[in-house]
């Protein structure tokens, strides 16, 4: 598994570096498009002392968990949201007729290094959070990092999964995977109640960095979980990840090809 | 994706003919060419509802902390966040929409420097039609699904209402405008994807998409406040929600950007001509 | 090789059902050259996406090199080289010889035993020239000979060819089906050709099955079909137009 997709992304990573001026733009762009988004949170924090009960420094730990995780996830499983593109051009055919698991191939297809620049800049934006809040629970923050990667792949395989069914819309996927991404770049205080309640027991996203980061933190679930639960967040992402497992094959096995 | 004028070779050209009909024909035209995405539009209409909400309550917890921050109340702060996604679409704020990089490089683009009619008032009535059609499709779901959960407010009377249609017109001028100047450059690069990238930071950070300029501190804000982009998104919401007539500012940015979208066109086709492409 | 045992596939289109193949009962043993002949919608395709695993039967059972397709993909891949003539099956902005590396390490081939496969096709399908070229630059011909190369640079038992020839000039033709018969004749690779072009199945098939309607109807040997007639055209017309028994 891990071999075809080093192969295949390694021979997609020779593709793009082929132009290396063009690639470190591109990797620098995606370093500045992400820093929108701390931007946003800055701006706020000119405004303000606090978000949903945390300072910035701790709203900081909260985005850079949730943001390495889902860039890492974008990097290397967001290609997966290209199904329906696939099947309409037919190239699902080929992919099916290869000794290596859908899946892996088409996580890997045009594999695009450049989006390592995300990726670097919210390895920083944590890095500066974790010196900022000399944390006890440090051990877990690679953990949690992880974790979310685990989740956030698993709604990849979901988003394509769905594609299978919803091959004329495959931009719905989006809202869901993009909107996890930004939802859990805030403390999930802010949010309705029972939105964090879904989000907790049906989709797991608290799981990716709120429990898991109030644990950290060493701070009180506003909805009264115990302290323990962020510990939780290995089993919520394996459960999901089987369970989006389950949906992908669901999805292969009921392929129609295209009539010629 | 829809490119910029074809099939139009065929429109009758005779001038008195084209000088009434044309431009309301394309943007007809823009409308229905659009419309054959219907499935696209409205998956944008539900990644842009759920981004509202998401976004609104963002805003509502700092305007808990801060109440009357930036001269808006806390809904309007959430008519903020639901309107302007509604303004994705129209308005075209992750760029691109107007097709003609794609002809550039293919070389069409000589065809449609041809014709009769100026390439930048062309893409501009089609691109109005394209943001009438988004207007509808992409724009009302987010509105009333704000409505619906969080309850907004919206322009007191007919005036104010005629004076948010005035300034959204005028911001998708202003918006057309800008993209038809970086569509142009793409004549004068190699690889398009970095101004397109500049290009979508300017027009979601400093239109107010991503958060209300009111709010940028500082020198930031001022800034952002005198930039075009601010014409696309945060003058039209102030009309909206009654806090600010900012037209004669949008209309001085559609001025200067068409303008130079002008001097670009006579740019492009010296070198489609003289230079052969 | 292959075994269908009432194999049949059927599509819901706009709520109504489309049995692209229904009751379809065949085996082919190793080392044959069959034919797949029918008119366009027949079924054909979706025959041959079922003996890949693409497509998963809706009845029936099939089996191929002792394997069900749908359940066991990846690891009938490595014993199965498929060819589609109307898309590629490379990757398109890789140059060949990219592609075929990747192949390489994709079906895990041996490097010496690769090695040698690639010359001896190189020479045998005049790769040489466009080896260096990425496939979207390629001509049909060219790409062609290339994506037949790549079906069997990991020496699969069973060679499936959806419409190899299709758009091919005359000389192109030639060559592939040069090529076909020698990889059946000299490697005994089994061989299961779907065409439209009779020269294909006059120069190339000892057995040919006809579908039409999604059912078979006509297994035999190609004497058995022309049944002393002197042209296969007239037989194949007669056998589409009118009723297969
Ligand atoms: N994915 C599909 N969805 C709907 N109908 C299909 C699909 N694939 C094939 N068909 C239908 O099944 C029949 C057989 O198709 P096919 O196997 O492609 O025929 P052939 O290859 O013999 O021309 C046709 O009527 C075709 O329209
Ligand atoms: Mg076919």
């Amino acid at each position: 598994m891990v071999r075809s997709y080093v192969l295949l992304a390694w021979t997609w990573t020779r593709a793009a570096t082929a132009y290396p001026v063009s690639f470190a733009l591109m990797t620098v762009f995606g370093l500045v498009v992400a820093g929108m988004d701390l931007a946003v949170i800055l701006i706020i924090f000119a405004n303000t002392t606090s978000l949903g009960g945390f300072g910035r420094e701790e709203v900081l730990f909260l985005y850079g968990t949730a943001s390495l995780a889902f860039t890492l996830a974008d990097l290397l499983f967001s290609n997966l949201d290209r199904v329906s593109q696939h099947i309409r051009a037919g190239s699902l055919d080929t992919v099916l007729i290869r000794p290596v698991s859908a899946w892996i191939q088409l996580a890997t297809d045009r594999f695009f290094p450049a989006r390592i620049g995300r990726v670097l800049q919210a390895a920083a934006v944590l890095w500066y959070a974790v010196a900022a809040l000399e944390l006890e629970r440090l051990w877990m923050v690679p953990l949690m990092v992880v974790c979310g990667l685990v989740i956030f792949a698993a709604l990849w395989t979901f988003a394509g999964a769905l594609q299978f069914v919803l091959t004329d819309a495959p931009e719905v996927v989006n809202a869901f995977t993009y909107g996890s991404g930004a939802y859990v770049q805030h403390p999930l205080s802010i949010y309705g109640k029972e939105l964090v309640r879904a989000t907790t027991f049906v989709l797991p996203l608290a799981f990716v960095n709120w429990l898991p980061g109030l644990y950290v933190l060493g701070r009180r679930d506003p909805l009264g979980l115990p302290s323990w639960a962020g510990l939780l967040a290995p089993a919520a992402a394996l459960i999901l990840l089987a369970l989006s497992g389950l949906a992908w094959r669901q999805g292969i096995r009921h392929y129609r090809s295209t009539g010629s | 994706m829809p490119t910029c004028g074809h099939g139009l070779l065929s429109f009758p050209h005779a001038p008195e003919v084209t000088a009434i009909y044309l431009y309301p024909t394309l943007i007809l035209y823009g409308f229905r060419k659009h419309a054959t995405y219907v499935w696209a539009a409205l998956a944008g209409a539900f990644t842009n509802s759920v981004f509202g909400i998401l976004r609104a309550y963002v805003l509502i917890a700092l305007w808990q902390a801060r109440p009357h921050l930036g001269g808006y109340d806390v809904v309007d702060a959430v008519t903020f966040c639901f309107v302007t996604q509604a303004m994705i679409g129209p308005m075209q704020l992750f760029g691109g929409g107007l097709g003609i990089p794609e002809r550039i490089r293919s070389g069409d683009i000589a065809l449609d420097l041809v014709r009769p009619a100026s390439l930048q008032a062309w893409t501009l009535a089609e691109d109005l039609g394209r943001a009438a059609y988004l207007l509808v499709v992409r724009g009302l779901p987010p509105t009333l699904l704000g409505a619906l959960l969080f309850g907004l407010t919206h322009p007191d009377g007919p005036d104010r209402w005629a004076l948010f249609g005035l300034s959204f017109l005028l911001g998708v001028v202003v918006s057309f405008a800008w993209r038809y100047l970086v569509a142009l450059s793409v004549c004068w690069l190699i690889d398009e994807r970095g101004v397109a990238t500049v290009s979508m930071i300017l027009m979601t950070f400093f239109s107010g998409l991503a958060l209300p300029l009111t709010i940028f501190p500082g020198w930031l804000g001022e800034l952002a406040r005198s930039l075009p982009f601010a014409a696309m998104v945060q003058v039209p919401i102030d009309v909206y929600l009654g806090k600010g007539d900012g037209l004669a500012f949008q209309v001085l940015w559609a001025a200067v950007l068409l303008a130079l979208g002008a001097a670009g066109t006579r740019l492009v086709r010296h070198k489609v001509v003289i230079q052969g492409g | 090789m292959i075994e269908l045992q009432g194999a049949g596939r059927s599509f819901k289109v706009k709520r109504q059902v489309v049995h692209a193949v229904q009751d379809l009962t065949f085996r082919v043993e190793p080392g044959e050259f069959v034919g797949y002949l029918g008119p366009n919608g027949a079924g054909k395709s979706t025959t041959i996406k079922m003996l890949c695993g693409i497509l998963t039967p809706t009845s029936g059972r099939v089996r191929v090199a002792g394997l069900d397709p749908s359940r066991k993909r990846t690891t009938l891949a490595r014993r199965i080289g498929v060819v589609f003539g109307q898309r590629t099956t490379l990757w398109w902005d890789l140059p060949l010889k990219d592609s075929f590396e990747l192949i390489r390490l994709l079906y895990k081939v041996d490097r010496k035993l690769f090695a040698s496969r690639l010359e001896e096709m190189v020479e045998t399908l005049d790769l040489a020239e466009f080896l260096a070229r990425p496939v979207r630059q390629l001509s049909l011909g060219q790409r062609m000979r290339g994506d037949l190369a790549a079906a069997l640079l990991h020496g699969p038992d069973l060679l499936v060819l959806d419409e190899p020839t299709i758009g091919l000039d005359v000389v192109s033709k030639a060559g592939i089906r040069d090529f076909l018969q020698r990889t059946n004749a000299e490697r005994g690779t089994t061989v299961l050709l779907t065409t439209h072009d009779l020269g294909d199945i006059e120069r190339l098939c000892r057995r040919v099955m006809v579908i039409d309607h999604g059912r078979l109807g006509f297994d035999g040997t190609l004497e058995d079909l022309m049944a002393g007639q002197s042209s296969l055209e007239e037989v194949v017309t007669r056998l589409y137009t009118g009723s297969l028994q």
